[in-house]
């Protein structure tokens, strides 16, 4: 079971050493991902995170074996945080068997452990919520954190979904990562009033930050992810951070010059600033061999077939065994 | 305790909840003493508070949230107070509780059950009278279920909900709740018809008046039309001596097209009635569905009786005119006898 928080304890090095190893790793990993599309070696469209990496390794540093998490259609980084597994995320990329979920998922809907990912804005915030209610009901003293970006506040289903877990007082982290543009719409032709204002008038707790270093975001976070989990009551966390790169693979029409203004704000060169070069260079030698290690083995996993699995109905497992009553296997 | 299809599925639950710990309830309305719109939860909030929680009117939103449970283990019974809102919560059926298993290479499991009523008969007007289940059952992944007097209406939803491990939207027309269940007489008979059950967790349920051999005519319905059906064919028996058999599916899908088949080869001629409109119904899937395995045997074409394509009218003389009754079913017979 993935455990994020323990692997960030059980870590070597400084703290800004091990955000930057996690941070290096997503960098190269959606840098190569856009090269490969190049190639043709990848299907439909992919969303990445670059310039928004603090968020990923910032916030899931925290969360537990048991914790529960949720995340959207730019969800790489959040995955390689949580699951630090590139090969099985490249392999789903590239549509293979060995993939997350065997190239039935692809970029944006993936399950590895606890973690889960929909490509449908703002519907994904009642099923974290229904998770936390969930694990609530188990009394499992697991949280959920569902992430959402600026756009998605304008489905009336995720105020639905605050709503409930502000009532019924759930152990729900939900951060909204404010990149100030949704696809190719900036948040001042989407969004009207306070963001956070939204979420404090049903009663969730909020905070907010402006920032893309790493350590700030970790610091940042470690009191949010310990108070849900102490008070089991939701909070709203909301970061404002800019997306450096297109929306999905290459269809970027922003004003060009506003782009460029905000490389000073660029993650990875901001953390890298507090490490030594020589340490930064080793892991970023790493995060390459890695993310090669994962290209090159994913390039040699074969192509799933349907087999005998032709109706959604029929639950066949890994084992292809099942039927209609068939049990996940843990 | 009157033996009908509301305290049958009160009992269900009942059930449920003491047999399933993941197993709770939630939707809206549904505390004592008020005890839900039609009454199906009453007396379960009191007997097992923390499980029977009642929701803002969010359809969306809970069903999501329940669907998230399920997720993680739990099994939710939902309940949308009237059919008709269901289409709040499309978006988390198609693109979330039906996504999940199969898109993540079946690592999850969603054991959902949404209980909606639906239907017509009680003056409830356009938006709050539709079996629009229709719209549901083309949805990869998604069991509908929908039982009738003939069935075991609580063991239906027991079944659904602590044995299938998939979501199933489970329909309860609302005019049955008050019927009596149809139960074998002390000559085995139901509405003076012989009677079959082809087993399993959803059955369907057959009627004949003779021993299943032969028969002028195949009816089909579920729900809220199964009585109207058997009714028909009491009809159609005294007045003509036209023998029909019913046969009343509870699972609308997957449709267990066996005993379809079986009985439309021994009659060659197939009647579906259902409630909703026509265009792309339950009588279309039955029909193309039935055909190619019994084509040889067929002396009619198959006719579909449904209501008129119009929202359902308010007023009584409109709303029963709008939609199928007994004469309709009867003569639609006749036409191809
Ligand atoms: C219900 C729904 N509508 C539209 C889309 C298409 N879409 C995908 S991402 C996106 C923009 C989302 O913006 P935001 O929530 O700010 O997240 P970001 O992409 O900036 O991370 C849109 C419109 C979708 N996936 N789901
Ligand atoms: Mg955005």
């Amino acid at each position: 079971m993935s455990d994020p928080r323990q692997r960030f304890e059980n870590a070597t090095g400084t703290i800004p050493e091990r955000l930057y190893e996690q941070m290096a790793l997503i960098r190269r990993f959606e840098v190569r991902l856009l090269e490969l599309f190049e190639e043709g070696v990848l299907f439909g469209t992919t969303h990445c995170c670059i310039g928004q990496e603090a968020d990923c390794a910032g916030v899931i540093s925290h969360l537990g074996a048991d914790d529960v998490i949720f995340s959207n259609h730019r969800c790489h980084g959040h995955f390689l945080s949580y699951t630090d597994d590139p090969r099985s995320l490249m392999a789903e990329l590239m549509g293979r068997l060995g993939g997350v979920c065997g190239g039935r998922g692809g970029s944006q809907h993936i399950c590895y452990d606890n973690m889960y990912t929909n490509g449908i804005q703002g519907g994904i915030v009642p099923n974290a919520v229904g998770m936390a209610l969930a694990e609530k009901m188990k009394g499992s003293g697991a949280i959920a954190t569902v992430f959402i970006g600026d756009g998605t506040l304008g489905q009336g289903v995720v105020y639905e979904a605050m709503n409930m877990a502000s009532l019924w007082s759930l152990p729900i982290l939900i951060v909204c990562e404010n990149n100030e543009w949704a696809q190719s719409t900036p948040t001042r032709l989407e969004l009207a009033g306070k963001i956070t204002a939204r979420a404090a008038a049903m009663g969730l707790n909020t905070s907010e930050i402006t920032s893309t270093d790493g350590v700030e975001m970790y610091e940042h976070f470690a009191p949010i992810v310990e108070s849900v989990r102490r008070e089991s009551r939701p909070h709203f966390a909301l970061i404002n951070t800019y997306r450096l790169c297109h929306h999905s693979k290459s269809d970027d029409k922003r004003p060009r010059d506003e782009v460029e203004a905000r490389r000073v704000d660029d993650p990875i060169p901001k953390l890298r600033a507090r490490l030594d070069e020589s340490t930064a260079a080793r892991i970023e030698e790493i995060a390459a061999e890695r993310v090669e290690d994962a290209i090159k083995w994913s390039r040699e996993q074969p192509f799933p077939e349907l087999g005998r699995h032709l109706d959604a109905l029929d639950l066949v497992d890994a084992r292809g065994v099942g039927g209609d009553s068939g049990q996940v296997q843990s | 305790m009157k033996d009908n299809v509301l305290n049958s599925l009160n009992a269900g639950l009942r059930s449920i909840l003491e047999s399933a710990p993941e197993a709770f309830i939630m939707g809206e309305d549904i505390l004592d003493p008020y005890g839900g719109a039609f009454k199906v939860v009453a007396g379960l909030s009191t007997d097992f508070p923390d499980r029977v929680i009642p929701t803002p009117i969010s359809e969306a939103g809970f069903i999501g949230l329940a669907t998230g449970a399920a997720m993680r283990g739990m099994r939710p019974v939902v309940e949308i107070m009237f059919g008709d809102f269901l289409m709040l919560a499309a978006d988390q059926l198609l693109n979330h509780a039906t996504k999940y298993p199969w898109m993540y290479n079946d690592k999850v499991r969603v054991p959902l059950v949404i209980r909606a009523a639906m239907g017509a008969r009680r003056g409830y007007g356009p938006t709050h009278s539709q079996s629009i289940e229709k719209h549901f059952f083309g949805m990869p992944g998604l069991v509908v279920v929908a039982p009738s007097p003939f069935h075991d209406p609580g063991a239906l939803l027991k079944s659904a909900c602590v044995e299938d491990h998939r979501p199933v939207l489970f329909v309860e027309n609302k005019l049955m709740y008050a019927r009596r269940l149809q139960r074998p007489d002390a000559d085995g008979l139901v509405a003076g018809m012989n009677v079959r059950s082809s087993g399993g967790r959803y059955p369907t349920v057959s009627l004949s008046f003779d021993d299943f051999a032969e028969a002028d005519v195949t009816l089909v319905a579920y729900g809220g039309m199964a009585e109207i059906a058997v009714e028909a064919a009491t009809t159609l028996m005294m007045e003509q001596e036209i023998s029909a058999e019913v046969l009343l599916p509870s699972s609308l899908n997957p449709l267990d097209l066996e005993p379809l088949v079986d009985a439309v080869k021994r009659s060659g001629r197939l009647v579906v009635a259902e409630e909703s409109t026509q265009t792309a119904g339950f009588g279309s899937e039955v029909i193309s569905s039935v055909l190619p395995a019994a084509f040889d045997r067929l002396k009619a074409a198959p006719v579909r009786v449904s209501s008129k394509n119009l929202p359902i009218a308010n007023t009584v003389t409109l709303e029963s005119e709008i939609l199928p009754q007994v004469a309709d079913i009867v003569s639609a017979v006749r036409r191809i006898l």
